[in-house]
C-alpha cells in the first residue's frame, strides 16, 4: 500500500468516518485515496482551512468523538494553527494531517513548504513528521489515542509527499482499547471525604472537564450527598440543566451574581475538572482566602497551577466521583441552602432586561423557546457569547459550543457546520454577532453546500460590542476602532450564498423569523438588530473580587 | 517560597525534535534555563537530559508535571542535591606572558586540571568538577585573560542504588 492509503485505511481502522479539509499539492495522494474510499470515509471541504479545523473542533466537542481535519502544505497547514489552538485550550480531541513538500526539498524554501510541526508544537498535545513509511500506520494510530486519552487535546501529523507515495505492507490492527485512567489515589480519596465533612458550605465549582468525562449524572449525584450549590465555568455549562435546582449559574467575570456570591461565601470549594481560568477567578488571592480548595482533575499538572489545592484528587473525574459518591455520607446543609436561596432569589442575581426594541436577552430565551434540549447551540466570540451563556438554558451535556481559552472570534460558524455534521444534521443554532460573523461568513457556502439546517443568529450592534464595553467602562468611550460602519446588508449576503435571510429590529419580526427559520430544511441567516450600547452585565472586572461587581448599567 | 538552583534530570526518546519540545516548554512557561547537557544512553532508543534551572516550589512543581505531559518524555526527576554527584566539564583557553607559565601550572595543580595543549603563549585546559569550582577556576584565570571557553552544563548522576530509570513511565 502507498502512505496515502495508509493513511485513509488506517483512519478508517480507528473508526473515523468522517474527516474535514481542503485539498491541495501537498495532499493531492491522500484526496485521491478519499476519492476512491469514498463509501467508507466522508469528507466535507470547507471554504478555508480554518473553517475545517474548526468544524473538526466542533464535531469532537458535540459527539466526544476525534475530529479529523486534513489541510496541504505551506498556507493550508498555518491556516489550521488558529483552530488547533482553540482545540488546545479548550482540551478538544483533533488530529490535524498536513501534507509536506518531499523530503529532499524540506529545508530548501520549497513551494508552500513551512515547518508546521515547529509552528505547532506549543499548541498541540504531541506532533509528528513522519519520515518512514513503514512507521505511519502506528503513528496515526498513536495520534488518534493521544489526541482522545487523559486530557483530551489536539495532535498534528505531518507527513511529507514521498512518504505519501511510498509503499510498504500494511497490517490492519483494529480499533485501540480504551487505555484505562490513571489510578486514584484511595488516600487523595479519604482526605477528600474528610475536607468535604469539615466544611459548613461547600460550593461545586464545575468546569469542561465535567462534560467531556460525561459525568454529570455523577455530578449531580454528589451535589446531593453534599448538600452543594453548583457553579459552571463557561465551558462547564453543559454539565448541568440549566433549570437544575443546584445549578446557580456561570460563575467568574459575566457569571450569575449568585453564582460568583456563593463561591466567595464558601468555606470550601469542590473544583471538578476546572483550571480555574483568570476569567473564571477574578482575584487569585482573594478567590481562595478564607475558604479551602479540593481540586479534582485528571491533568496533574493543573492541580496548583493556577490556585493552590488544599486536597487534590487526580483521575478521570466521572471515575473519581462515583468513589465519592460511593463513601460519602448524605449530608443536609439547611442553613447553608437558605444562605444560598436568599441570594438565589435576591433582586442582585436578576439580570433585567434593557428597554430596547430587541434585547439580546430576549433574543437567546426567544430561539431556546424553539429548541429541543439535545439540539446544539454554538456561539462564536463576544458579547451575544456571553449572553448565550447567561440566558441560554442548557439541556444536555454537550450542546452548548463556544471557544473558552483561546476566545477565537470566527470560531462559530465552522465549529457549527460541524457539530450538525456530527449529529446526522440536526438542528443547530449558531449566535454570532456582527464582528465575530465577518471574520469566517464565508463557510455559509458550506452549510448551504450541504443543505445543513443551521440557524445563524447575526446579533448586530454594528459594533465590536465588548471592546467596546471595556471603552465605555475602562477607557473614558474612547472608542477606538470599534464603530464599524459597514454597510453589509446581511439578508442580500444571505441570499447571495443561497441561504435564507431575514432581518428583524423588534420582538414580534425576530419572532416571525425564528418561526419561519425552524420551518427550513437548510441554513437561514437572521439579522437581529440590537442597540450598539447595550452590555454584558453582571461584570467583575478583570483581577476583580465580588465585591467590585458592576451589577447595572 | 524561595528561589534557588535545582537540577533535573530526565529520561527521553532519542528523537529528533525532543530538545526542542523541552526548551520551548520552558520559554513558552517562562521558566529559565541556566545549563542544559544532553546525550545518549547506553540504550541507544533513549537520551538523558540534565536541567539546572533556578525557581521556588511552585515552579519547580510546575516544571516536573508539565515536562511529564510531554509524549518523547519517559521520565523526570528533581534530584536531590545531598545524594547527587553533579560533574561539568570546562575547556579553557588562556594566554600568558613569559614567566607567567609556573604559576599557571601550580593552579592548574591545585585545582586538578588538565593542560590538553600548550603553545608558547596559550594554554588549552581541562577541567571537571562542581559548577563552582569551576566558576572558580575561571576567576582565577579572568587576570591572565581568557580567549575563549566553553562549559558543558552541569550533569548530574545519583549516588549508590538511585537510579533514575527504575520509575520509568510506562511511555515505552
Amino acid at each position: 500500500m502507498t502512505g496515502a492509503q495508509i493513511i485513509i485505511e488506517t483512519l478508517i481502522e480507528q473508526g473515523i468516518d468522517t474527516v474535514f479539509g481542503y485539498p491541495g499539492g501537498a495532499v493531492l495522494n491522500i484526496y485521491d485515496e478519499l476519492y476512491k474510499a469514498s463509501g467508507r470515509i466522508r469528507h466535507f471541504i470547507t471554504c478555508h482551512e480554518q473553517g475545517a479545523a474548526h468544524a473538526a473542533d466542533g464535531f469532537a466537542r458535540s459527539t466526544g468523538k476525534t475530529g479529523v481535519v486534513i489541510a496541504t502544505s505551506g498556507p493550508g497547514a498555518t491556516n489550521l494553527v488558529t483552530g488547533i489552538a482553540t482545540a488546545y485550550l479548550d482540551s478538544s480531541p483533533l488530529v490535524a494531517i498536513t501534507g509536506n513538500v518531499g523530503q529532499s526539498l524540506i529545508g530548501k524554501d520549497s513551494f508552500q513548504e513551512v515547518d508546521i510541526t515547529g509552528i505547532t508544537m506549543p499548541i498541540t498535545k504531541h506532533n509528528y513528521i513522519v519520515k518512514d513509511v513503514e512507521k505511519l500506520a502506528d503513528i496515526i494510530r498513536e495520534a488518534i489515542t493521544i489526541a482522545s486519552v487523559g486530557r483530551p487535546g489536539p495532535v498534528l501529523i505531518d507527513v511529507p509527499k514521498d512518504i505519501q507515495t511510498a509503499k510498504c505492507e500494511f497490517v490492519p490492527k483494529g480499533k485501540a482499547p480504551p487505555s484505562g485512567a490513571a489510578e486514584i489515589s484511595d488516600e487523595a480519596v479519604k482526605s477528600a471525604i474528610e475536607l468535604i465533612g469539615q466544611s459548613k458550605k461547600p460550593y461545586i465549582y464545575a468546569g469542561g472537564g465535567v462534560v467531556i468525562a460525561d459525568a454529570s449524572k455523577e455530578l449531580l449525584e454528589f451535589a446531593d450527598k453534599i448538600d452543594a450549590p453548583i457553579g459552571l465555568s463557561m465551558m462547564g455549562l453543559s454539565a448541568v440543566p440549566g433549570d437544575h435546582p443546584r445549578n446557580l449559574g456561570m460563575s467568574g467575570m459575566h457569571g450569575r451574581y449568585a453564582a460568583s456570591k456563593m463561591l466567595f461565601e464558601s468555606d470550601l470549594i469542590v473544583a471538578v475538572g476546572t483550571r480555574f481560568s483568570d476569567r473564571a477567578t477574578g482575584c487569585k488571592i482573594s478567590f481562595s482566602r478564607g475558604r479551602k480548595i479540593l481540586h479534582i482533575d485528571i491533568d496533574p499538572a493543573e492541580i496548583g497551577k493556577n490556585i493552590p489545592a488544599y486536597v487534590s484528587v487526580i483521575g478521570d473525574v466521572k471515575a473519581v466521583l462515583k468513589k465519592l459518591n460511593l463513601q460519602l455520607e448524605k449530608t443536609s446543609r439547611p442553613d447553608w441552602k437558605s444562605e444560598i436561596d436568599a441570594v438565589k432569589y435576591s433582586p442582585e442575581n436578576e439580570i433585567p432586561s434593557s428597554g430596547n426594541a430587541l434585547p439580546p436577552q430576549y433574543v437567546i430565551e426567544s430561539v431556546r423557546s424553539f429548541m429541543k434540549d439535545d439540539e446544539i447551540a454554538v456561539t462564536d466570540v463576544g458579547q451575544h457569547q456571553m449572553w448565550a451563556s447567561q440566558f441560554y438554558r442548557l439541556g444536555n451535556p454537550r450542546t452548548f459550543i463556544t471557544s473558552g481559552g483561546l476566545g477565537t472570534m470566527g470560531f462559530g460558524m465552522g465549529a457549527a457546520i460541524g457539530a450538525c455534521i456530527a449529529n446526522g444534521k440536526k438542528r443547530t443554532v449558531l449566535f454570532t454577532g456582527d464582528g465575530s460573523f465577518h471574520m469566517n461568513l464565508n463557510e455559509l457556502a458550506t452549510a448551504v453546500t450541504n443543505n445543513l439546517p443551521l440557524i445563524i443568529v447575526v446579533m448586530n450592534n454594528s459594533v465590536l460590542g465588548m471592546v467596546r464595553q471595556w471603552q465605555t467602562i475602562f477607557f473614558d468611550r474612547r472608542y477606538s476602532n470599534t464603530t464599524l460602519q459597514r454597510k453589509t446588508d446581511f439578508v442580500r449576503l444571505a441570499e447571495a450564498f443561497g441561504a435564507g435571510g431575514y432581518r428583524a429590529e423588534s420582538k414580534e419580526a425576530f419572532d416571525a423569523a425564528l418561526r419561519k427559520a425552524f420551518d427550513t430544511d437548510g441554513p437561514v441567516l437572521i439579522e437581529a438588530v440590537i442597540d450598539s450600547d447595550e452590555k454584558v452585565l453582571p461584570m467583575i472586572p478583570p483581577g476583580g473580587t465580588i465585591d467590585d461587581i458592576i451589577l447595572r448599567g | 517560597m524561595e528561589s534557588s538552583r535545582f537540577i533535573l534530570s530526565m529520561l527521553v526518546k532519542n528523537e529528533s525534535g525532543v530538545l526542542t519540545r523541552i526548551s520551548g516548554l520552558f520559554a513558552r512557561r517562562a521558566f529559565n534555563i541556566d545549563s542544559l547537557s544532553v546525550g545518549e544512553t547506553e540504550n541507544h532508543l533513549i537520551s538523558r537530559i540534565t536541567i539546572s534551572a533556578r525557581g521556588d516550589d511552585y515552579i519547580r512543581e510546575q516544571i516536573v508535571k508539565q515536562l511529564m505531559k510531554l509524549v518523547d518524555v519517559i521520565t523526570v526527576e528533581l534530584m536531590d542535591l545531598e545524594n547527587t554527584v553533579l560533574r561539568e566539564l570546562l575547556l579553557v583557553k588562556v594566554r600568558f606572558e613569559k614567566g607567567e607559565l609556573t604559576e599557571l601550572m601550580q593552579a592548574i595543580s591545585v585545582f586538578r586540571a588538565k593542560v590538553i595543549d600548550l603553545t608558547s603563549n596559550t594554554a588549552t585546559l581541562e577541567l571537571t568538577g562542581q559548577a563552582s569550582k569551576v566558576t572558580a577556576f575561571i576567576d582565577f584565570l579572568k587576570p591572565y585573560g581568557i580567549t575563549e571557553l566553553c562549559r558543558t552544563g552541569i550533569t548530574a548522576i545519583g549516588r549508590g542504588e538511585h537510579i533514575l530509570n527504575n520509575n520509568l513511565k510506562e511511555k515505552m
